[in-house]
């Protein structure tokens, strides 16, 4: 047994020194961790930035162009004056989200009362846009149109009002979000392409060959490259969250962080077995590399980290229950945003055990078989 | 021979004061040297010494950096005299097959090469059937080439660079890890060739000194420096030995000679007692149908250093693995010491040491970890460790590089350190397999020097794979395998003088070929029609053996290998753009393409796999959003308040809260996403028009899902107001001066995958082919095969768009695979012209492939072009082409990627098309840049393209 671990022990420090080597991947790990979290999380725009707008202004009057000035950089850009025949072939090409179109006599008709209507033709194919944008451009046109009004008929207030409040994120920051969702991903990828690397580098070279022959069982081979690139990719996380998350993009983070850490060893355990397990479906460097693209997108995509969860039809849900990444994800901003504890995360943790375990037998089963092919 | 001389009539290439470098070392140093037209010229000396660079030189396939050559005529360097000269000059470089196509039959191999050299299908139909009947392929026409035998692989090699008919023939150590009987057949279709066609000259670089003996003239290396030239008997004359080897090593500097001795063996004395270090017993290994070790019975006493022969790829390396326990016997036994080999058994692995086939160990570590890491697991105690590992390193004298990284070391030293490692544990075995393969003369002589040592000295048994005839003879017995099988295991100083021949090569062909003769059923008859062609091949056809053909093609068969005498004075003109090379590259690629399973799949569902799982992930739509109230008014106006919200499809009501405690709880633990609170009192100051206000809490953890459910709620409020108003008879009580009509145009009920599909489309249509489109060049890159374009008359743009088209195929397909899964299964109408869509989509996947050739000049390996296309296509792809921010939105730099970037134009096709109803004439201006893209990056690509090595 502590001959094993010696063993074990042994050959990963070796997956360190090969890796401590290869500058390449290094400054790539370096770089995932640490300015593409922060440029990911600072460079998130908001949902509506620099949308374009035209506007017909059949009216031409005072207020509308009050309307007119109201739009302006960085929601929209400055709007175009356009004819009303022009409108058509600018939204077809893609050139404007929104046309405004204010009718004849609009000022007019909204001094007398008469309620009369603008309207608004939004590009539904821009779905981003089109949704946030059309509430900002109600928004604007009748609080411009009100506040012209107010000279003249008084504003009556909402009988019931609506306090709305979020917790966690109160300004719902989204580079707080990007930041951790980044941190996640990276976890999972480097995890999978690390080990995955570090098993198809002994064949490319034939090294598996010589360890093969010395008395090592396949299990103390695995296990070392589990260990030892989880381990860089741990420390990697560690450093982001409490260096580049909590310190330089100051986000206000809820949970315990050791509680986290905790989480992502037991993650990182399901994720690198997947990377060996994929590593011995793949023959070479290039197809591990094509593998890894048709397993990691849909994981990262599909594990509530993108789009929540709730907007997945049922099938996807439950398949998607079976992945690690879902509920390392779900664990992560749990953890992280709503500060929940071992209480209220355990099921995520037994979940990813359960899983984890599920993956190494498996990999551990493909590797013993393919060794054979492999030497 | 002068040096200085110009080029005369009497030579075929002329080089003078060339010099070559890669990076800090350095090939070639100063070579200057004159071929001799129309004779067998040798390029011998170890590996590493620069005659690969020499001949990649002459053949035009290396860019030359200093000096100049002459190549039938003319300057080599100049780009119009390798255009003229290649169909007259013939290459196949080092290693087995690494020009050939692994994937591909023997035949689709030829026909490749041969459809390059413009040859038409007649044509093409005799010159392959010749050229296989007369090597011995024809029967083998059918199997791919990665699994023919070392020997087959190097005959079809010269098939393809016969197929042309070449005046300058360049083989690149063609014998290398071939058989002998394999290489003895190889050099008499040289010979046949050659009297074929006196006139043509060939040049090869051999390793291997007994066979340089033959030649006709000489050039000996060292060190990126000519050492010698001259026949092998004058070489012989002026250092006044008698053999090649000897002469080689006299003409090397002094430095290099230095502690130099012939090695001496001493005859084995077997020792008694114990059962013998190794025994196999009908050991057989089978993959699949094929058996690659075919009951093979051995018995190798303690002690005897036991030499195994044989071809690559004839089973060597497959009994040694499983006489180490690496692979499980198929059927047989194996026994170490009288202990039957157990793959589970660990104990016995200590007593064996192991140095595999090639340098295998690791290069991130120094030569002393190295060292100790294999002491470790073996589990030296740590008391003995270091002095183990200093002993080694002092044994093998490693001193000098006991901290340098094996890369940096000579392959010499190389495979001292291999052997240190595999003694490290002081086993009492070793197992070799070539160990020697590739090191030069001196090196090999002290590796040997120290296995006599081990042997006599330390009783270590040794058990030796080897392909150099003067290696076996240093041996006690030897082993001769061939196809699987064990023809002769015999004491080597007796058996040639049991079979009546002179040297122990010699009996191995002796065998070899009774072995052929009897594995074909002694086909004699065949032997007797030599002069009918045509009944040989007839037969053949029927008989379908191997051995047979490979007799045949024996020395004694003088059938003309080259036929056309009258092709090449009638060489076509290489014409500037050929449509039957482009097309040769392009069924190659698609053939190679049909047979890669991993790319395969990439290629065909990647980008519906893509789709189904970006349709889900970008999807904005959020359902089932979970939510709890705590109502503490309890009245029936709260529960129609909270009944308003939970009977929406957009939310799911959970348990209702009881106090604060429990809304923390429940929402730090994600189970609900949205929380009200109802305040006491809530249905009477309503009554009252007191100010009243609900509390909603919302989890802001995902910040996106939070904006949608505070959108939601904000509008079920109003939507609770305006009904309240109107039930108590106060309908404008809300409304404002004026209203504002929302149309949601093309996609009126906002649904996000209606307006994400059509956007994903042009995503993926770029990212993966172009990916495939990259990786297919930087493949050939990688893998070496590549040479073939530079050193035959395909053009630039032929080779790229080859291999581009059948990638657009493969992008056309997968357009309409995406079209119709978003049609029928995420339920995308699709409003206008469908053609419209697919010819634009045609020319979107010719300019996506023309970017992953573009990218791929810039890419060296496979995995660098996987990832690196992904993230130069995705990119602006993702932000800059209008998929969410308009085009017409962004500044600077985006801005200036987005306007030239065909994605844009196609993103607004396929938008158009499915939710705008529109067709060509309105998207005419969408399609101008779209087709201008195609030739501006196929005309950037074969600028970059280099048609040489650098």
């Amino acid at each position: 047994m502590s001959a094993s671990l010696a063993n074990i022990f042994h050959l990963g420090i070796k997956e360190l020194r090969s890796l401590w080597r290869d500058p390449v991947l290094l400054i790539f790990v370096l770089y995932a961790f640490s300015l593409a979290i922060y440029s990911t999380a600072t460079s998130i725009p908001g949902t509506l930035n620099r949308a374009p707008i035209s506007i017909v202004d059949h009216d031409r009057s005072q207020l509308s162009t009050r309307i007119r000035a109201a739009f302006y950089p960085p929601f929209f850009i400055e709007p175009v004056l356009i004819d009303e025949s022009e409108m058509d072939r600018r939204l077809d090409e893609g050139h404007d989200t929104f046309a405004l179109v204010i009718p004849p006599d609009f000022q007019k008709d909204v001094l007398a009362g008469h309620r009369p209507s603008v309207q608004l033709n939004v590009d539904a194919t821009r779905i981003s846009q089109a949704f946030a944008g059309s509430g900002y451009v109600q928004s604007i046109v009748s609080g411009e149109v009100a506040a012209f009004a107010r000279r003249y008929r008084a504003a009556e207030a909402l009988p019931v009002d609506l306090a709305l409040r979020a917790r966690f994120n109160p300004a719902l920051d989204q580079s707080w979000f990007g930041a951790v969702v980044e941190v996640i991903n990276n976890v999972t990828m480097f995890a999978i392409i690390l080990t995955g690397a570090a098993l198809i580098r002994e064949r490319e070279h034939g090294t598996i060959e010589h360890l093969l022959v010395m008395p090592l069982t396949p299990f103390e081979i695995m296990a070392s490259k589990i260990w030892s690139m989880g381990l860089v990719v741990l420390v990697a996380c560690a450093f982001s969250i409490l260096l580049v998350v909590r310190e330089l993009l100051s986000v206000s983070i809820g949970g315990s962080i050791p509680l986290f850490i905790f989480g992502t060893m037991l993650h990182l355990f399901a994720a690198s077995s997947m990377g060996i397990f994929l590593a011995t479906l793949a023959r070479t460097m290039p197809q591990l590399g094509l593998l890894i693209i048709l397993v990691l997108l849909p994981l990262q995509m599909l594990s509530g980290g993108m789009t929540p969860m709730e907007s997945m039809p049922e099938a996807v849900r439950i398949l998607m229950f079976a992945a690690p990444t879902t509920h390392f994800v779900s664990l992560g901003q749990a953890i992280l945003f709503r500060g929940a504890g071992i209480g209220e995360v355990w099921p995520q943790l037994v979940a990813i055990t359960i899983i984890g375990a599920v993956l190494f037998a498996a990999a551990l089963m493909r590797f013993r078989a393919s060794i054979g092919a492999m030497a | 021979m002068s040096d200085e001389e110009p080029a005369e009539p009497g030579t075929v290439a002329q080089m003078s004061g060339v010099s070559l470098g890669y990076g800090k070392t350095i090939a070639l140093d100063d070579v200057t040297l004159a071929f001799p037209a129309g004779r067998l010229i040798g390029l011998v000396g170890p590996d590493g010494v620069g005659k690969s660079s020499l001949l990649a030189l002459l053949a035009g396939a290396r860019a030359l950096q200093k000096g100049s050559i002459e190549v039938l005529g003319g300057d080599i360097a100049s780009a119009r005299h390798r255009r003229a000269v290649c169909p007259r000059i013939a290459y196949m470089p080092q290693g087995l097959g690494k020009n050939l196509y692994p994937s591909l039959s023997v035949e689709e191999n030829i026909a490749f090469f041969s459809r390059l050299f413009g040859q038409g299908p007649q044509e093409r139909r005799r010159r392959i059937d010749h050229l296989t009947r007369s090597t011995g392929l024809f029967p083998f026409k059918d199997r791919s080439a990665g699994k023919l035998s070392g020997g087959m692989k190097q005959k079809l090699g010269l098939c393809c660079a016969l197929i042309h008919d070449p005046d300058l023939l360049i083989l690149d150590e063609p014998t290398t890890g071939v058989d002998p009987l394999s290489r003895r057949q190889f050099w008499a279709l040289i010979d046949v060739i050659r009297r074929e066609r006196p006139g043509m000259s060939v040049l090869v670089a051999t390793a291997y000194m007994e066979e340089a003996a033959r030649f006709d003239w000489l050039v000996a290396m060292d060190a990126g420096k000519v050492l010698a030239t001259g026949s092998a008997t004058e070489l012989q004359a002026k250092t006044g030995t008698t053999s090649l080897e000897a002469a080689f090593v006299a003409f090397l500097p002094e430095a290099k000679r230095e502690g130099y001795s012939p090695v001496v063996t001493t005859p084995f004395e077997p020792r008694d007692g114990g059962p013998p270090a190794i025994e196999a017993d009908g050991l057989t290994m089978r993959f699949g149908d094929f058996t690659a070790v075919d009951h093979v019975s051995l018995k190798i006493e303690r002690g005897e250093i036991f030499g195994f022969l044989g071809s690559n790829g004839c089973g060597k390396t497959t009994t040694m693995k499983m006489l180490t326990g690496l692979l499980p016997a198929s059927e047989g036994e194996a026994r170490l010491f009288g202990r039957r080999v157990d793959p589970k058994d660990l104990m016995i692995r200590r007593r064996v040491g192991y140095m595999s086939q090639g340098f295998s160990l690791y290069g991130e570590l120094t030569v002393r970890q190295n060292l100790s890491l294999h002491a470790n697991l073996f589990h030296i105690p740590e008391g003995e460790l270091e002095a183990r590992v200093d002993e080694m390193i002092a044994r093998f004298d490693l001193a000098d590089s006991a901290d340098a990284y094996p890369e940096a070391l000579p392959l010499g030293r190389r495979q001292r350190l291999s052997l240190a490692v595999a003694l490290i544990h002081r086993p009492e075995m070793l197992i070799l397999d070539e160990p020697t393969s590739g090191v030069d003369p001196v090196a090999r002589d002290g590796f040997w020097r120290i296995l006599i040592d081990l042997a006599r000295k330390d009783g270590v048994t040794i058990f030796i794979s080897t392909h150099f005839m003067n290696e076996a003879e240093r041996c006690d017995r030897v082993s001769l395998m061939h196809a699987g099988r064990v023809l002769v295991t015999a004491d080597q100083r007796t058996l040639p003088a049991s079979r009546g021949v002179a040297t122990l090569e010699e009996a191995f062909i002796g065998y070899l070929e009774a072995a052929s003769g009897e594995a074909g059923g002694a086909p004699e008859s065949l032997l007797d029609d030599q002069a009918d062609r045509l009944r040989v091949a007839a037969k053949s056809d029927a008989s379908a053996d191997p051995s047979a053909f490979e007799r045949l093609s024996g020395p004694e068969e003088a059938r003309p290998l080259i036929e056309g005498h009258s092709f090449p004075e009638k060489r076509p003109k290489p014409r500037a753009f050929d449509f039957r090379r482009m097309r040769s590259y392009a069924r190659r690629e698609a053939l190679e393409l049909r047979r890669d399973p991993v790319r395969l799949t990439m290629a065909l569902i990647g980008c519906a796999l893509l789709m189904f799982v970006m349709g889900y992930g970008i999807n904005l739509d959020v359902q089932n959003l979970t939510f709890a109230v705590l109502d503490r008014d309890q009245t029936t106006v709260s529960r129609d308040y909270t009944l308003n919200i939970a009977g929406s499809d957009y939310f799911d009501e959970k348990p209702p809260l009881e106090s604060y405690r429990e809304l923390d709880r429940r929402m730090r633990a994600g189970e609900i996403g949205l929380a009200l609170e109802i305040p006491p009192g809530f249905a009477r100051d309503i009554a009252r028009g007191k100010d009243v206000a609900v509390a909603a809490w919302i989890d802001g953890a995902m910040p996106s899902r939070a904006e949608t459910i505070s959108g939601y709620v904000q509008g079920m409020h109003l939507n609770w107001l305006a009904r309240k108003a109107r039930e108590s008879g106060q309908p404008d009580a809300l409304a404002g001066p004026a209203e504002i009509e929302i149309r949601y145009r093309y996609n009126p009920d906002v649904k996000s995958l209606v307006a994400m599909v059509p956007a994903i489309i042009p995503m993926l249509l770029m990212m993966i082919p172009s990916m495939l489109a990259a990786l297919s060049v930087v493949r050939e890159k990688e893998l070496g095969s590549i040479v073939n374009f530079y050193v035959t008359p395909t053009t630039r743009l032929e080779f790229l768009i080859g291999k581009q088209l059948p990638y657009v195929a493969i992008a056309t397909f997968s357009f309409v695979l995406l079209a119709v899964l978003a049609v029928f299964f995420f339920a995308v109408p699709l409003k206008g012209s469908f053609t419209t869509l697919l010819v634009a989509a045609i020319v979107y996947g010719a300019a996506a492939t023309a970017m992953g050739l573009l990218i791929s000049s810039f890419m060296k390996s496979q995995i660098a072009a996987i990832f690196g296309t992904a993230i130069l296509t995705l990119l602006p792809a993702q932000s800059f082409s209008g998929m969410i921010d308009p085009v017409s939105s962004l500044e600077g730099f985006g801005r200036v990627v987005g306007e030239m970037y065909p994605t844009t134009y196609f993103l607004t096709i396929t938008r158009g098309v499915f939710s705008k109803a529109l067709g060509f004439g309105d998207l005419a201006g969408q399609f101008l840049p779209l087709i201008l893209a195609v030739p501006v990056l196929l005309g950037l690509s074969a600028a970059f393209l280099k048609k040489q090595e650098r």
